[in-house]
């Protein structure tokens, strides 16, 4: 049972206090609720290269890492398609320099254009490094715009191409900041050896005066219903043919989401699963094969790939793969199989509790998606799941309308 | 209002007292010694078990790695999949890896569950099987993997500039092709695991909340083995550097990027000058404020990251910077790295950046110390190395007293462009 106290400022800003004394760090973490499906369709990518540009001082202090560092702390930040999320850890003694830093850019940053100018090449070497200069780096750029024709999962955060990037200016990053990084759309999560009532005091003293700004209310495009299957073909310079399906998923705060995150373990979540075991070790059509779920807020999708053995077909792997969704589509999983994947769920729970870093960023993920405390309700809400539960949504969800295919070809 | 433009008063990180928790020892009954770490709040436990099984001792490419890798797939017993199946049934995860003169078998698990998997890695130690079809599937789709693998600039590079520093014949400079999957026997894999698992030397480490009884459940699991009885054969690599200096290797006309790679040898963890050079290190390029990041990433924005590290082996290594910048600037960047080691030669580093070093790499450390699977995978590393704690307090006192004045000593030692292999994989 996770423990924590909660308070929101007058300006909005929620914070969350994680008290733990066995440790000698402290973590800060602010999370902010903006992503890259808040984007422009014309303008991807900018959550990302924001988040870079949140190094490049702020109002009144010109460097973000140099008094962290001096502090004794590390930081890291990362943006996905939901959200944006700061973190730093130092010596529990030295919080205030963190308190400091994060208000001061929340309050406003300094605007610079060398900055901005930096930061787009080293996104746009950064989206290279990824994307354009490793093999099979475009899949999810292509298969994200198959699968989703109106909802902005259709991009992925690095952007949809690189002009995006180049193209930001300014007056874009102005605009966007005092929309998105506001304290009444922040989430504090202070994680370690701190006591509530000084963090209580620090962060009305940081970020008590900090204007509260206006709350963004989401009203994105949402997907409709998918009628028809999709496929699509694609043939690049790569050594080994792939095969990529996804389906369309429930979000994150459905029921329907933990029976699909089982669903996609008992499926290919390990050696001992079904796909693995009988697409790679007894059929032996794929060398490697790997079925998960991206995890999103909103509908994600669940996908299936894999690299074909040489010599062997598309069209036989094709079928194999759909030999295994129907047999987990007509008969109940067994209890053993059901028992398996709880207890891996159970045990990746405890392991992630571990560091108060992956503790304190839980908490602000929960109190974003409404309620921190449901990350205390997890693990009841995976052990509520039936086989009948895995049947009724394999039949929903793994339903050949609502799948989306891609057949990578190797072209030499 | 309060003041935004001074930073709040700090606990230097130097003042910190940094303390590394001992550990609990014991042996089995067939003499394999344990190494215990007992801490944390998660009923979690990770257990280690080290075998001089790296492809130090192997006569053949490859055959130290696929000896690891197929601990997994079949004992007397059990097939590759009924052990799969156990160890995700309890929700664990056994894992392996091959390094150079080491190899392991890594078990995570909830401490509740040990009793159900150590006898099964007991049987994975004692009676692996090796069936020539596991050997076939993992022959094949390693090979696909090594294609995939070698169309990318950094893991041609990372393969090449270990083979300009160490030579092809040195356990850290050779690596694996085609050929060598294809050559693998089932005998030799077979041979080589009865000599260096089955009876071979091996020492165990365990961290997290642990069981009362941990000894014995160990003991009962293990402690009958025929492990650590005979001593390790002596084998020596001579290591041969490469004569040429200088390489530019197109892997992908295409390319996009360049993955740029310098080295020069180094000594190992029992040098003076190991420990000193580590601070110089973070200075260099070992952070993210470093000299590198700063000027290459951070002003120039050639690259997404630049880093230099001095590399994890046991006997002689490696000083080596790292990056991936635009096909167009690759030229730019070493241009620029051999920028900075000048500096470092020539230019004293200022009180206020070494002040800042200091406490970061202070502040890491005793972030480092923060639970019971860091702590026990510090004290791995010393007793692999053979250093004893000592090592460790001489380190922190080398991070709080070493001066600027070393430090640029140091840099005209080992930040000189003429030792450097230089090479650029686009």
């Amino acid at each position: 049972m996770m423990q924590f106290n909660r308070f929101v400022l007058d300006n909005g800003l929620r914070v969350l206090v994680h008290e733990d004394n066995s440790t000698p760090m402290a973590v800060v973490n602010v999370m902010y609720d903006v992503g890259a499906r808040d984007e422009d369709p014309s303008k991807t990518g900018f959550a990302h290269l924001f988040e870079h540009l949140m190094f490049g001082g702020s109002i009144h202090i010109p460097e973000y890492d140099e008094p962290l560092q001096r502090a004794g702390g590390e930081n890291n930040a990362y943006t996905t398609n939901d959200l944006t999320n700061y973190y730093c850890q130092l010596p529990a003694e030295n919080i205030e320099t963190a308190f400091w830093l994060e208000s001061d850019r929340m309050l406003s940053l300094a605007f610079s254009k060398k900055s901005l100018d930096v930061q787009r090449k080293v996104v746009c070497e950064e989206f290279k490094e990824h994307y354009i200069n490793k093999p099979y780096g475009d899949v999810w750029h292509k298969l994200r715009e198959l699968a989703y024709t109106t909802h902005p999962y259709r991009w992925m955060t690095i952007g949809k191409e690189l002009s995006h990037i180049e193209h930001a200016h300014l007056d874009d990053v102005k605009h966007f900041f005092f929309k998105h990084y506001r304290p009444v759309n922040a989430i504090l999560v202070v994680a370690g050896n701190v006591k509530t009532e000084d963090i209580k005091r620090l962060a009305e003293k940081w970020f008590g005066d900090i204007p509260m700004g206006e709350k963004y209310n989401r009203h994105l495009p949402q997907e409709p219903k998918q009628q028809a299957a999709r496929l699509i073909e694609v043939h690049a310079d790569v050594p080994l043919d792939a095969f990529y399906k996804t389906w369309h998923m429930a979000s994150r705060l459905e029921k329907g989401y933990y029976v699909t995150d089982l669903l996609s373990e008992i499926l290919g979540g390990g050696a001992s699963s079904r796909m693995f075991q009988a697409l790679v070790k007894e059929k032996k059509l794929f060398s490697n094969l790997d079925c998960y779920h991206f995890g999103t807020v909103e509908k994600g999708l669940l996908a299936v790939e894999g690299k074909l053995v040489k010599g062997v077909k598309m069209e036989d792997v094709e079928k194999a793969v759909n030999e295994e969704i129907e047999k987990i589509k007509a008969e109940p999983v067994t209890e053993i199989e059901l028992q398996k994947v709880k207890n891996k769920t159970e045990s990746i729970i405890a392991f992630e509790d571990m560091t108060i870093m992956s503790r304190a960023n839980s908490l602000a993920f929960y109190e974003l998606l409404g309620n921190a405390n449901l990350m205390n309700e997890e693990l009841a809400k995976y052990h509520e799941v039936t086989s009948g539960d895995i049947l009724a949504c394999s039949q929903e969800i793994l339903d050949e309308k609502n799948s989306n295919t891609m057949h990578y070809f190797s072209r030499n | 209002m309060i003041n935004r433009k001074t930073e709040p008063a700090i606990k230097d990180a130097v003042d910190f007292n940094l303390h590394l928790k001992n550990f609990e020892y014991f042996e089995l009954d067939n003499g394999v010694p344990v190494y215990a770490i007992n801490a944390g709040a998660q009923e979690v436990v990770l257990a280690e078990w080290v075998f001089y099984a790296g492809n130090w001792y192997e006569e053949k490419n490859i055959v130290a790695a696929t000896a690891n890798h197929l601990l997994k797939n079949g004992t007397v017993g059990k097939n590759a999949f009924a052990i799969n199946e156990h160890f995700e049934f309890y929700g664990a995860y056994l894992n392996r890896n091959c390094y150079n003169e080491t190899a392991n078998i890594t078990l995570h698990a909830l401490t509740r569950h040990l009793p159900e998997l150590l006898p099964v890695v007991a049987e994975i130690i004692s009676d692996s099987v090796f069936p020539e079809e596991e050997l076939a599937i993992y022959q094949q789709n390693q090979k696909q993997r090594l294609k995939v693998n070698l169309k990318k600039c950094d893991f041609v590079a990372n393969r090449l500039i270990d083979e300009y520093v160490y030579g092809l014949s040195h356990p850290y400079g050779k690596y694996t092709t085609m050929a060598d999957y294809d050559a693998l026997q089932r005998d030799e894999v077979a041979r080589f695991y009865n000599r260096f698992y089955s009876k071979g030397k091996c020492i165990l480490f365990v961290a997290g909340k642990l069981p009362a009884d941990i000894q014995a459940q160990l003991n009962n699991a293990f402690g009958k083995l025929p492990l650590n009885k005979e001593t390790l054969p002596i084998v020596q690599h001579a290591q041969v550097l490469a004569i040429q200096k200088k390489y530019n290797v197109v892997n992908d006309e295409a390319g996009v990027q360049g993955a740029v790679r310098l080295a020069r040898p180094f000594p190992n963890r029992h040098h003076a000058d190991f420990p000193k050079v580590q601070v110089l290190n973070n200075i260099f390029g070992g952070y993210f404020g470093s000299r590198l990041m700063s000027n290459i990433r951070e002003d120039k924005g050639y690259t997404y990251g630049i880093h230099s590290h001095i590399q994890n082996h046991i006997q002689n290594t490696a000083l080596l910077v790292s990056t991936e910048a635009g096909r167009d600037v690759c030229a730019a960047t070493i241009n620029e790295v051999y920028n900075e080691m000048k500096v470092l030669r020539e230019e004293l580093v200022d009180e206020e950046e070494l002040h800042l070093v200091r406490n970061y790499m202070m502040g890491t450390i005793l972030g480092d110390l923060d639970g019971p699977f860091q702590i026990i995978a510090r004290w791995k590393n010393y007793i692999l190395n053979n250093l004893t704690e000592d090592y460790f307090y001489n380190s922190i006192n080398t991070i709080k007293t070493i001066s600027a004045e070393e430090l640029r000593e140091l840099a005209n030692k080992y930040l000189v462009p003429d030792d450097y292999f230089e090479l650029v994989v686009v």
